[in-house]
C-alpha cells in the first residue's frame, strides 16, 4: 500500500478512536436543569430570529429592509455551522490558555452520555447548543453598524472569518478556560465576548466601510420602529434565557439572573428617555427602546453577580451614557455607525463588565462550599482590576482582529456595494426582491 | 365638462364627499399625497440624528361635474374642506375633453 494512504488511514483511525463517545460514570445529567437549558436556548435563538431581524430592519430604510433581516438569518445559517465544525471545539475543550482543542471537530465523540465539564448537569450537545445561539447572535449583531451599505456576499465571509479569529478567541478566553478566566475576570452572559466585542468590531467596520451616502445630509429616517419595539419585545423576553439560561443550571441564581436583567432593562429605558425628555422635549419610543437594550446589555456580564438594587443603578448608568455615546460622542467623531452598534452593546458591555467588578456580591456566586467572589463594595477591589484586563484585551483583541478579518474579506469579495447600488437600495440590487407598497 | 381637483387635509374627505353627494356630483377618485404650500414641515429626530421634513400628508380628490355643476361644486368643496388654519389646500378647476363610461359607452354628460 502507498505509504500516504496508511498514514491516512492511521490517522483517520485515530481520529475515530479518540473521538469515541463518553460513556456513565462521569454524567449527572439533570432533568429540570436540561428542560430549562433547552428553554434558554430556544430563547436566545429567538433573539435572533427574529429579534435582531425586526428590530434592525425596522431601523433601516425601506429598501434596505430585506436585505437587513437577510443577514440575521445568514449569520444563523453560517455562523451554526462552523459552530458545530470547529468553533464549539477550539472554544470550550482543552485546557490551552489561548484556544481549545479539537476533539470536537464536526462534534464527533459527543455522545449522548457526554457532560462538558463547564455544565456538569446537562447533556454537553445541549451546552454546545446554547453557547451556539450566542455566537450566532453576536455575529449577526455587527451587521447593524454597516447597515445600508454591506455587501451580503461581505458579511457571509465575515462572519464565518471573524468567528474564528475573534470569538471563538475571546470564548475560550473568558468561558472556556482560557487565561482571563483564570485572571480572574467574571463575565456572566456575554459582557465582552458578546456585546463589547460585537460592539468594537462594529465600530471598526463602520470605519472601514465608510458613511452611508447622504450621511448626515439626507433623510435616513426608520421605515418602521413599530417593527423594531416588537423587535426589542422579543429581545427582552429572550434575554431571560440569555442571562438566565447562563447559570446552566435552574434554581436560585438563575432568577437573580432574571430578576438583575429585567430590572436593568427597565431602569435603562426610563433613564435614557428622561435625558431624551429633559434635552428634546419629547421622549422617543426609539429612546425607550435603545435604553433597554443599553441596560440589558450592561447587566449581563453582571446579572448573576449581583444583586436587585445594584441592577438598577447599573441600568441607570447604562442609560445614561450609552444615551451620550449615541448622541454627542458618536456626533462629535462623526463615524457612521448605523444602528449605534457600539454606542449601545460597545459601551453598555465596557461599562457592565467593569461595574460587575465593583458590585459582585459573593453570596450569589457561592457554590458547593466555595466561596463567591467578591467586588469593589464588599471590600475586594483587585476585582475591578480583573474586570478592566479583561475589557483591554477585549477591545484590542478585536480591534485587531476585526481590521484582519475585513481586510481579508475585502480581497476576497469587496466590502461595500457600489453607489448605484446603495442608491437602488439593497434589497432589489442584492437580493432581487421589493418590500412593495 | 370639468374636472376639479382638490388637495385638501386628509381628515376632511368624508366631510367633502358628503357635501359633493348633496350637491348631485357622485363619484370621485382620491389618492394620498404629500404636499406643501405655506404650510411648514415638521421635524424628526432619531437617536440625536435630525430631519426635517417638508411634505405633509394631504388627500388629493378628483371629481368630474357637468359645466353647470361646476360652481356649487367648487363651493361645496371649499366650505367642506375649510378649517380656517394654513394647510387647508387648494381646489383646481380645469376643462375636461371628453368622457366615457367603461361599461356601456356612455360619453360625455350621460357618463358623468
Amino acid at each position: 500500500m502507498h505509504p500516504l494512504i496508511s498514514r491516512a488511514g492511521l490517522a483517520a483511525a485515530a481520529l475515530i478512536a479518540f473521538s469515541a463517545p463518553a460513556f456513565a460514570g462521569e454524567a449527572n445529567i439533570d432533568a429540570a436543569d436540561t428542560a430549562f437549558m433547552i428553554a434558554a436556548t430556544a430563547l436566545v435563538l429567538l433573539m435572533t430570529l427574529p429579534g435582531l431581524a425586526l428590530f434592525y430592519g425596522g431601523m433601516v430604510r425601506r429598501k434596505n429592509v430585506l436585505a437587513t433581516m437577510a443577514q440575521s438569518v445568514g449569520a444563523t445559517g453560517v455562523v451554526s455551522l462552523l459552530w458545530f465544525a470547529l468553533g464549539y471545539s477550539l472554544a470550550f475543550r482543552g485546557d490551552g490558555a489561548l484556544i481549545g482543542g479539537f476533539d470536537r471537530i464536526a462534534l464527533l465523540g459527543v455522545g449522548v452520555e457526554s457532560v462538558s465539564p463547564f455544565a456538569k448537569t446537562i447533556p454537553e450537545i445541549l451546552f454546545m447548543a446554547y453557547q451556539m445561539t450566542f455566537a450566532v447572535i453576536t455575529c449577526a449583531l455587527v451587521g447593524g453598524a454597516v447597515a445600508d451599505r454591506m455587501k451580503f456576499s461581505a458579511f457571509l465571509v465575515f462572519c464565518a472569518l471573524w468567528l474564528l479569529i475573534v470569538y471563538v478567541p475571546t470564548a475560550h478566553w473568558v468561558w472556556g478556560g482560557g487565561f482571563l478566566a483564570r485572571l480572574g475576570l467574571i463575565d456572566f452572559a456575554g459582557g465582552t465576548v458578546v456585546h463589547l466585542n460585537a460592539g468594537v468590531a462594529g465600530l471598526v467596520a463602520a470605519l472601514m466601510v465608510g458613511a452611508r451616502q447622504g450621511y448626515g445630509r439626507e433623510n435616513l429616517a426608520p421605515f418602521n420602529l413599530a417593527l423594531a419595539v416588537i423587535g426589542v419585545g422579543l429581545l427582552w423576553v429572550g434575554w431571560f434565557g440569555f442571562n438566565g439560561g447562563s447559570a446552566l443550571s435552574v434554581g436560585p441564581r438563575a432568577a437573580f439572573a432574571i430578576v438583575a436583567t429585567h430590572l436593568s432593562a427597565c431602569t435603562g429605558a426610563l433613564t435614557w428617555s428622561a435625558f431624551e425628555w429633559a434635552s428634546r422635549r419629547k421622549p422617543s419610543v426609539l429612546g425607550l427602546i435603545s435604553g433597554a437594550v443599553a441596560g440589558l446589555g450592561a447587566i449581563t456580564p453582571a446579572s448573576g453577580f449581583v444583586l436587585p438594587w445594584e441592577a438598577v443603578v447599573i441600568g441607570a448608568l447604562a442609560g445614561g451614557v450609552c444615551y451620550w455615546a449615541c448622541t454627542a460622542l458618536k456626533q462629535r467623531l462623526g463615524y457612521d455607525d448605523s444602528l449605534d452598534v457600539f454606542g449601545v452593546h460597545g459601551v453598555g458591555g465596557a461599562l457592565g463588565t467593569l461595574l460587575t467588578g465593583v458590585f459582585a456580591t459573593a453570596a450569589l456566586s457561592a457554590a458547593d462550599g466555595q466561596a463567591g467572589v467578591s467586588g469593589l463594595l464588599e471590600g475586594n477591589p483587585s476585582q475591578l482590576l480583573a474586570q478592566a484586563i479583561g475589557v483591554g484585551v477585549t477591545i484590542l483583541w478585536c480591534a485587531v482582529g476585526t481590521w484582519v478579518t475585513l481586510r481579508i474579506v475585502d480581497a476576497l469579495v469587496g466590502l461595500r456595494v457600489s453607489a448605484d447600488q446603495e442608491r437602488e437600495g439593497l434589497d432589489l440590487a442584492l437580493h432581487g426582491e421589493a418590500m412593495g407598497l | 365638462m370639468k374636472i376639479i381637483t382638490a388637495v385638501i387635509k386628509p381628515f376632511k374627505l368624508d366631510d367633502v364627499r358628503e357635501a359633493l353627494d348633496r350637491i348631485g356630483a357622485h363619484g370621485m377618485t382620491v389618492t394620498e399625497v404629500k404636499g406643501y404650500g405655506r404650510q411648514k414641515g415638521h421635524t424628526e429626530i432619531y437617536r440625536g440624528a435630525e430631519y426635517v421634513v417638508n411634505f405633509v400628508p394631504k388627500a388629493r380628490l378628483e371629481v368630474a361635474v357637468p359645466d353647470a355643476l361646476a360652481e356649487a361644486a367648487v363651493d361645496a368643496i371649499r366650505t367642506a374642506a375649510r378649517t380656517g388654519t394654513i394647510g387647508d389646500g387648494k381646489i383646481f378647476v380645469t376643462p375636461l375633453e371628453r368622457v366615457v363610461r367603461i361599461r356601456t359607452g356612455e360619453a360625455n354628460d350621460e357618463a358623468l
